[in-house]
């Protein structure tokens, strides 16, 4: 795919309407980008610069910072083993080890089936269930081998299709609601606000005084 | 010292299978809060959250009514609520924004309306993918309800909020730089001066950010008053506070707890609490608030989990969260996990961090993987002093933001509690752990 679907586009431009500068709406772009392909391709992030009036440096300067935001290919399934301080002392790097031999795959890389990938993750914040890991940012605590293999071969089987998207898709719950009246008439009703309010401060004072 | 049995605040909904759902939050009082705030004036609202003294929960633990009270008067105010929980071993936030989204929207509301923003942010880390499934779903129940949006309630007051996806990035927890990731940009954190986004922040507009916590606590503030808040806990430590407890421990888990009524002992050890040491270990060191924290010894543990108290004794309350280690742990090991943490998460703007950081994982590793040198320690002291000059707490800074002086916290403090352990790596060329 070269470029966004004509639904990305469109949701695209509400996200860009959503912030006072349009520019803010470039990570969550970019998520959207990725639910389409599962990575940001060179084509794609074109298209965006195209659609948000920045340049492709800018989408991969952005792009490039987080680690969520894949400019290279990954596989349907990111398989993230969190090996931090809660579950290093809960064996995450003896899961991690285990995750390596059940995939064949290193660190890093991804199958020949363009399956799985496996990534090193820092704490997902879920340390009561150490060892823990994320597929696709869906969690899963308290792995231990046999649930790391099992869990391996539900997705493969795609008994776990409705909890687990394929990778890039996050947030599937769509906005609705607003203000439904333009920010600057919002903004000019506060003014009025605030002046009623000082005036009811004033009076209060004199009536004190 | 007693377990207290104050209620909880910002838990108390969680016994709830379906608490993320607006019919159970109104069925529990919710929106309550926000319907009241809205009948006083924004001053007032104000008043009453800084007699609470509620403290920020994200880590600084910064006076969340003095940082109000230092916005810019502007046509164009911001909120941004911090939901990028990031430090290792915190998950009070994570919790919060999948179980109770409409506790923290209704405190964002407030704190809105207190401070007459014009539109509020609530950004939700990147990898919460059901946290923000939850909040968007959640905040459009809440839109469909009138509490946001155009004349909530009727009252008048109308105020935008959008849920902001993070892309995975532990520096955007980091104030400024949570503000140039909603910017659009590398989350680079900014120069100070200014300190508080109050004077310059969203866009270069008086901007209040809060963590996701203290936002959770103002519709109890609302409801019950600042001074109720403030008759928990003691002195500066008011309140209940979200103590995330992990490492080896029998029961992990979130607690909120009345703050500074409750020690370290009781947290670990008390059976409705950590539950002890795993396995009938002993303890052997507890890192008391995040891993930017220097870490504590058996010692220390009867310090009551208040913010001046830890302070005081070396270290800091932090993000809250607790990690317990036993006496099968190799401290080597975990020192060089963390400080790891930080090589990786370092953006790379300042010298002393990036390559510090660097520097200081691979010595360490060195000497984890049994080919340290003699002189290992003193060059590790050595580079952690390049970053955060004397080896003091609270640190000194060369950096920046704090990432940079949060580095060396666990690797000096382990070298200081456990130098004989680094040796006996050093001398004997292996882990005596394994």
């Amino acid at each position: 795919m070269a470029r966004l679907s004509a639904e990305a586009v469109a949701q695209a431009r509400e996200l860009m309407s959503l912030y006072p500068d349009s520019r803010s709406a470039l990570v969550p772009i970019c998520h959207l980008a990725q639910a389409e392909e599962g990575w940001l391709s060179p084509e794609v992030m074109e298209h965006i610069a195209e659609l948000m009036g920045i340049t492709p440096a800018e989408v991969l300067g952005t792009a490039s910072f987080y680690e969520m935001l894949r400019t290279e290919p990954v596989g349907r399934y990111m398989v993230s083993v969190c090996t931090n301080i809660a579950c290093l002392l809960n064996g995450a790097y003896e899961l991690l080890e285990h995750a390596e031999e059940r995939l064949a795959i290193g660190v890093g890389a991804t199958t020949p089936d363009q399956m799985f990938s496996l990534e090193e993750a820092e704490c997902i914040a879920f340390c009561d269930r150490a060892p823990c890991l994320q597929v696709n940012h869906r969690f899963f605590g308290s792995v231990d081998d046999e649930r790391f293999d099992t869990l391996v071969e539900d997705l493969a089987a795609g008994r776990l299709d409705d909890d687990v998207p394929h990778h890039g898709v996050l947030s599937r719950v769509r906005r609705q609601g607003g203000l439904a009246v333009p920010a600057e008439q919002v903004r000019a009703e506060r003014a009025e606000a605030d002046r009623a309010r000082a005036e009811r401060a004033a009076a209060a004072q004199a009536e004190r005084s | 010292m007693a377990l207290t049995d104050a209620s909880p605040i910002v838990t108390a909904r969680l016994r709830h299978g379906d608490s993320h759902t607006l019919e159970r939050y109104l069925a529990t009082g919710g929106y309550d809060g926000l319907r009241r705030a809205l009948r006083m004036e924004p001053e007032q609202v104000a008043e009453e959250v800084n007699a609470a003294s509620l403290l920020g929960r994200g880590g600084a633990g910064f006076p969340a009514g003095r940082k109000w009270s230092m916005l810019r008067p502007s046509p164009v105010r911001y909120l941004v609520v911090n939901g990028d929980e990031s430090e290792p071993a915190t998950f009070k936030d994570h919790l919060l924004i999948e179980r109770d989204p409409h506790g923290i929207i209704e405190g964002t509301l407030i704190a809105a309306y207190a401070n007459q923003v014009t539109q509020a942010f609530i950004f939700v880390r990147g990898e919460f993918a059901l946290g923000l499934e939850r909040m968007q779903a959640a905040l459009n129940e809440a839109y469909q309800h009138g509490a946001v949006g155009r004349d909530i309630f009727g009252s008048g007051f109308s105020v935008d909020v959008v849920v902001h996806p993070g892309a995975g990035a532990y520096i955007a927890g980091e104030e400024t730089g949570l503000l140039e990731s909603l910017e659009g940009k590398r989350a680079f954190p900014r120069i100070k001066p200014p300190y508080f986004p109050a004077a310059i922040g969203l866009y270069g507009e008086p901007t209040i950010a809060n963590n996701t916590e203290t936002m959770a606590n103002l519709p109890w503030i609302v409801q019950h008053g600042g001074h109720a808040f403030a008759a928990l806990g003691e002195g500066s430590s008011t309140g209940t506070r979200v103590f995330a407890l992990s490492g080896h421990v029998r029961r992990p888990g979130n607690y909120e707890l009345e703050m500074a009524k409750t020690t370290f002992r009781d947290l670990i050890f008390a059976p409705v609490l950590g539950g002890g040491i795993r396995h009938g270990r002993e303890l052997k060191a507890f890192i008391p608030g995040g891993v930017s924290a220097p870490w504590f010894g058996p010692d220390q543990i009867d310090l009551p989990l208040d913010q001046d108290a830890v302070g005081k004794a070396g270290s800091m309350l932090g993000s809250g969260s607790v990690v317990v280690m036993d006496d099968q742990t190799c401290v080597v090991r975990a020192a060089w996990r963390i400080v790891r943490f930080f090589y990786r998460e370092s953006c790379g703007q300042c010298t002393p961090c990036r390559e510090g950081a660097g520097w200081i994982e691979k010595v360490v590793r060195r000497i984890e993987e049994g080919s340290g040198r003699e002189q290992d320690l003193d060059l590790l002291l050595d580079v952690c002093d390049n970053i955060a000059p004397g080896l003091s707490w609270p640190p000194q800074q060369t950096t920046i933001c704090v990432l940079g002086p949060s580095i060396p916290s666990s690797i000096v403090w382990a070298i200081r509690m456990f130098r004989d352990e680094f040796l006996v790596h050093i001398k004997e060329g292996a882990c005596p752990y394994g």
